[in-house]
């Protein structure tokens, strides 16, 4: 078993409104370089980082096409966290309120590696066994 | 168990469309069926949570009508028979005028000097 430290995060934006998921995902990435096990929950909105179906799309302003612009998803980013952290070893356990996603009509479609779960999940799976907890709610 | 704080001060975020405040809904859940030791500090707007007076009537769009609005002190008081303890910036509540006596009973008043000292008896603190 991993000696690692474990940091919980519980991220409440949507993808593609605000600084804030960029943000979320940066210090995730930072703390699997660092070695650490990583949960999150995404709760509300933050239940669209991780739907499959999202799409890049091309530029009409600078006239570039889908190939050319290579716009960002970020079910594409966590999927790329998840594949880091098993890289080293490491846990990155991402968890989706289910609620959240039934009422977006979110339920389908979710990458591989994320899973759902509850409040309750949150807290005896990802706050308990956590050396620390980060909430980054929405502003 | 670790302590914990819960902070609400982004205040009526979607609360119609949810029918109520997802931070409270998630605290409560935690607390109910979670059994976490949590205490709940309103803050900003969010002490008008506190306020029996505040009410959502009937809305209406087209002939969709919303059939269950929030009602947010008493999703507060349920919190309290929850075991949760509730606290409020009292500073926060007189400078938007409002009425300690339309509070619902039970809220202790935490000072904004007293604040530091307060947060820092909690082992973690989730500021929403």
């Amino acid at each position: 078993m991993s000696t690692a430290k474990t940091l919980t995060f519980l991220l409440m934006d949507a993808p593609y409104e605000s600084a804030n998921s960029t943000t979320a995902l940066r210090i995730i990435d930072a703390a699997i370089r660092k070695g650490y096990h990583v949960n999150v929950t995404a709760y509300e909105g933050a239940v669209a980082y991780t739907y499959g179906l999202q799409k890049p799309h091309q530029n009409p302003i600078k006239g570039t096409t889908v190939e050319q612009e290579k716009h960002p998803n970020t079910k594409d980013w966590v999927a790329a966290l998840i594949k880091a952290a098993q890289g080293r070893g490491l846990k990155l356990d991402w968890l989706r309120c289910g609620m959240c996603e039934d009422e977006r009509g979110l339920y389908e479609n979710q990458i591989a590696g994320t899973r759902p779960g509850s409040p309750v999940d949150f807290y005896k799976q990802q706050v308990e066994p956590a050396d620390n907890v980060l909430v980054i709610p929405c502003r | 168990m670790a302590k914990i704080l819960t902070i609400v001060e982004c205040a009526y975020r979607a609360t119609i469309e949810e029918q109520d405040d997802t931070v409270l809904w998630f605290t409560h859940m935690m607390a109910a069926q979670g059994g976490a030791d949590l205490a709940l500090l309103l803050r900003g707007n969010a002490v008008n949570y506190l306020s029996r007076k505040q009410h959502v009537d009937v809305l209406h769009f087209g002939e969709a009508v919303l059939g269950n609005p929030p009602r947010l002190a008493d999703d507060v008081e349920a919190l309290m028979k929850r075991n949760v303890p509730v606290y409020y910036v009292e500073e926060d509540a007189g400078e938007r005028g409002l009425e300690k006596s339309d509070f619902i009973a039970g809220a202790k008043a935490v000072s904004r000097a007293g604040l530091a000292r307060f947060v820092a008896g909690f082992e973690r603190v989730f500021h929403w």
